[in-house]
């Protein structure tokens, strides 16, 4: 049974490490704007189909 | 008949307002002005002919309006400096606030500037918060073309030099998410390691599990309380220092309770502790104050007389013009103000003349008219030509600024004043902290071993997590529903304090009518369509503000030029078109027979003559609301209505036909006027509620209960004010107030719920049976219960009222 110890451990390093990402992301302005990058990821299409015409 | 006119409604390619005519048009596209077809050509010209073709019209009218040097004061150093937020020997970097970007269109342009100037490097837009960040080479682009060039295409950057202290209110924010996410983390785990706990409750568990999961909650639960929860006890201790007690205090109580009981289980090995409780009930409560948050981030309300005024001003010293931030004019300084901008401190006019436009202040829309060595104070806007001033006294000490901190104006903190649930919570407090004792004295006669665990039961089961949830969320979700139908509070307290107002108090213009439009009529010989050209051509001349009406409201004609153009300071306009003259102003200026009666006086008339003969007057009156009728019927049966208006008495009839009986009315109120008139109507025990607009009604808005500034365009200032309504939600109103009423009897029903939930956990608590699971079932589920029982109930009332 002594393995759930190390189990648990791992378990916890696995969510920590997300929550760390979670921190680390907020930190670095990944959910300022949620809004204009879904936007901006359409421009360049509009874009080229201007040039081939 | 010159021109054809054509009954098909053009639409503006640009901006997509309807066209007067198709005299302005590329090809087959119609443009509804020459600013906009501009516009147009540039962004064709620059290969940014796209922007159309993301959204349909996507453009902004442009305002010509600009004077030459408008942004001049971009050009300053120390100005400069505070608004780049990078700079280096050839980078500078900037953030801009475009309270115009509104479509996917206004991202792509913006984001393509550099097609526009290749010294742009980039631009990155924040659309949510109507963002732009721009990195240009200031080498060869000063921030003030830059800004110059965003105006030109319609995207005129706000900017005030306060917007450094909302930076700083913003980053408060995230560090919330943060504290919801670690406690969303450990609560999380600490339910997974107790569950085995739950299962097992017979002890069938070894003994080195049990030990292992209480040190391991241990450690999961102190980030919990010493980062996540910390709020609540810092704004507890804050509270009880000021001496009162607020929500927070059962709160800080009841958790640091558990903390204690549960850390003391776990070492004495006697029990698993109610970790998770305690991580569950900190994770709620955040969730709750982080909604909260999320319903008023984007509106600055703290806006004060500095967001009225030009951030500089030109000072003549010698003959050089120097160009300075007003903040640093001093008395004896000289300035020079143009056409159209703000005087902004009291001053004595050295040049001849000057048409001083009061409506700022006064909501009087006619200029006063000055000459040498008046006194003008500040906030008046100069029109006509460019005057010069000698400044009498510092900014800080002029009339508006003075009458913005003066005492009257700064009303307590509404937070300590009237907080339903604050007010609830002394009692609550000291009903808990009773029972706890009582009963703990009970268990001591009865059994003295259970005694500490029965009290400090007691005071765990009963921390009031629902009922804290209970108001900010009703009133976050009222909030949301009221933001959506563009009315926007401060605080969420405003709503409770909406849901008993007794009186209703309008300012007149700008409030009642709309700024914008105003009805037109005209009497007299009927003008030929060649004569309304003539009329339409001489009135473009002139910046009067009836002038600028009389010019948008008639239609667009052949436009003539005009000749020995002279304006008549106080009388009218003059000109010749052909050889004729045409004369525009008032009714002696243009040789009218008939003498004016008192309340012909009392209406904006302007008179025209043309080639020396009377022709007649157009009536100029502001135009009421849509749907005032019947809001003031309905506000009318509840509520009292008074009128506030800094204009004469010219409307009262008008206003009587609308308003019912019951309604007084004033005329003629200055500022004070109206925030003393506030004030008595407050000394009768009347609460209440005020609609204002301009810089003269700011003192009565922050006098009254509550006051809402009615604005037309949201993204612009306003005055200080409790809140913020859309000008074309006006009709609604009372419906708002209804909707308000209702969210507070949502409230005390779900006070209701919560405390039923905490009599029946007292219930077992007192008799000393609380056990763990038990605790960590009910307290997020009355949580839970009472936060779905709310926001169905928010959504079923708005509904009802149709809002």
């Amino acid at each position: 049974m002594s393995i759930f110890f190390v189990l648990i451990g791992l378990s916890l390093l696995i969510s920590g490490s997300f929550l760390v990402a979670f921190l680390w992301a907020n930190k670095k302005g990944q959910f300022d704007d949620t809004y204009t990058p879904s936007v901006r990821i359409l421009f360049d299409d509009i874009d080229e189909n201007k040039k081939k015409k | 008949m010159s021109t054809v006119m054509t009954t098909k409604n053009v639409i503006c390619v640009h901006c997509g307002e309807n066209c007067t005519d198709e005299s302005i048009a590329i090809g087959d596209k119609y443009f509804c002005c020459n600013g906009c077809k501009f516009v147009y050509e540039l962004l064709n010209d620059h290969n940014l002919s796209s922007y159309y073709k993301i959204e349909d019209r996507p453009g902004l009218k442009v305002s010509d309006r600009f004077y030459e040097n408008h942004f001049a004061y971009l050009d300053n150093q120390k100005i400069k400096e505070q608004l780049l937020d990078f700079t280096d020997s050839s980078l500078s970097k900037v953030t801009l606030v475009i309270p115009q970007i509104h479509c996917s269109s206004c991202i792509w342009l913006l984001e393509n500037l550099q097609k526009l100037n290749n010294s742009i490097i980039s631009s990155r837009v924040q659309f949510l918060k109507k963002e732009v960040a721009i990195t240009f080479a200031h080498q060869h682009l000063s921030l003030r073309t830059l800004v110059e060039l965003l105006a030109s295409i319609g995207y005129e950057p706000q900017i005030s030099l306060d917007d450094y202290e909302i930076q700083t209110k913003r980053k408060k924010g995230s560090s919330l998410i943060v504290r919801v996410a670690i406690a969303g983390f450990c609560f999380a785990n600490i339910m997974l390691f107790s569950f085995p706990e739950y299962l097992s409750s017979d002890g069938s568990l070894s003994e080195n599990f049990v030990q292992f999961f209480g040190y391991l909650n241990i450690l999961l639960s102190i980030p919990v309380l010493f980062f996540s929860a910390s709020i609540y006890f810092k704004s507890a201790y804050y509270g009880l220092r000021q001496k009162s007690i607020n929500m927070d205090v059962p709160i800080s109580l009841g958790i640091s309770m558990l903390f204690l009981r549960s850390l003391y289980e776990v070492i004495s090995s006697t029990g698993p502790g109610y970790f998770d409780s305690f991580t569950g009930l900190v994770f709620f409560l955040l969730l709750g104050k982080l909604f909260q948050q999320k319903t008023y981030e984007s509106l600055s309300f703290d806006s004060d007389y500095k967001s009225y005024f030009p951030i500089s001003i030109i000072k003549l010293s010698g003959k050089k013009e120097e160009i300075v931030p007003i903040t640093e004019l001093k008395q004896g300084d000289m300035i020079l103000v143009r056409n159209n901008e703000l005087i902004p401190a009291d001053a004595r006019l050295l040049s001849n003349h000057a048409s001083i436009d009061y409506s700022f202040v006064t909501g009087e829309s006619e200029p006063v008219e000055k000459t040498v060595n008046d006194k003008i104070y500040a906030g008046g806007k100069q029109s006509g030509g460019i005057i010069q001033l000698e400044v009498l006294k510092d900014v800080s000490q002029s009339y508006i600024t003075q009458l913005w901190n003066d005492a009257n104006f700064s009303k307590p903190d509404s937070k300590s004043l009237s907080n339903m649930a604050n007010r609830f919570s002394k009692y609550f407090t000291i009903s808990i902290v009773a029972i706890a004792l009582i009963s703990a004295f009970v268990w001591m006669l009865l059994d003295p071993s259970k005694a500490v665990f029965v009290g400090i039961s007691v005071l765990i089961i009963a921390c009031p997590c629902a009922l804290a949830l209970a108001t900010p969320i009703t009133l976050g979700s009222v909030q949301r529903i009221l933001g959506r139908n563009r009315l926007f509070f401060k605080d969420s307290n405003t709503i409770e304090k909406l849901a008993s107002v007794t009186h209703v108090v309008f300012d007149k213009t700008g409030t009642l009518t709309k700024s914008k439009e105003s009805s037109i009529t005209y009497t007299g010989k009927e003008l030929s369509d060649i004569e309304i050209g003539y009329v339409r051509s001489l009135v473009h001349h002139s910046t009067h503000p009836l002038s600028v009406k009389l010019y948008e409201y008639l239609p667009h004609n052949n436009s003539a030029s005009i000749e020995k153009f002279h304006e008549t300071e106080g009388q009218g306009i003059s000109g010749f078109i052909n050889q004729t003259e045409i004369k525009i102003g008032s009714s002696l200026f243009c040789g009218n027979q008939e003498i004016p009666t008192e309340s012909n006086n009392l209406q904006s008339r302007v008179h025209i003559s043309i080639g020396g003969s009377y022709y007649g007057f157009y009536k100029i009156s502001s135009q009421y609301r849509d749907g005032l009728k019947d809001l003031v019927k309905n506000l009318g049966d509840k509520l009292q209505i008074t009128i506030l208006s800094g204009d004469n008495r010219g409307e009262l009839q008008a206003l009587q036909d609308i308003f019912p009986q019951t309604t007084s009315y004033h005329f003629n109120q200055s500022p004070h006027d109206k925030l003393r008139h506030i004030k008595e109507l407050q000394n009768m025990n009347e609460r209440v509620l005020m609609f204002g607009d301009g810089l003269n009604d700011a003192g009565a808005l922050k006098q009254a209960d509550i006051g809402i500034a009615v604005t037309e365009s949201m993204s612009s200032f306003s005055p200080a004010s409790d809140g913020i309504l859309a000008g074309e939600k006006f009709s609604e109103i009372f419906k708002f107030i209804r909707f308000s009423q209702r969210a507070i009897s949502i409230i005390l029903v779900s006070f209701l719920i919560s405390i039923l939930y905490n009599v029946v956990g007292l219930g077992f608590a007192v008799m000393g049976i609380l056990s763990p699971l038990f605790a960590a079932v009910l307290m997020p589920v009355s949580s839970l219960t009472v936060v779905g029982i709310i926001i169905i109930s928010t959504k079923i009332a708005a509904q009802r009222l149709r809002i």
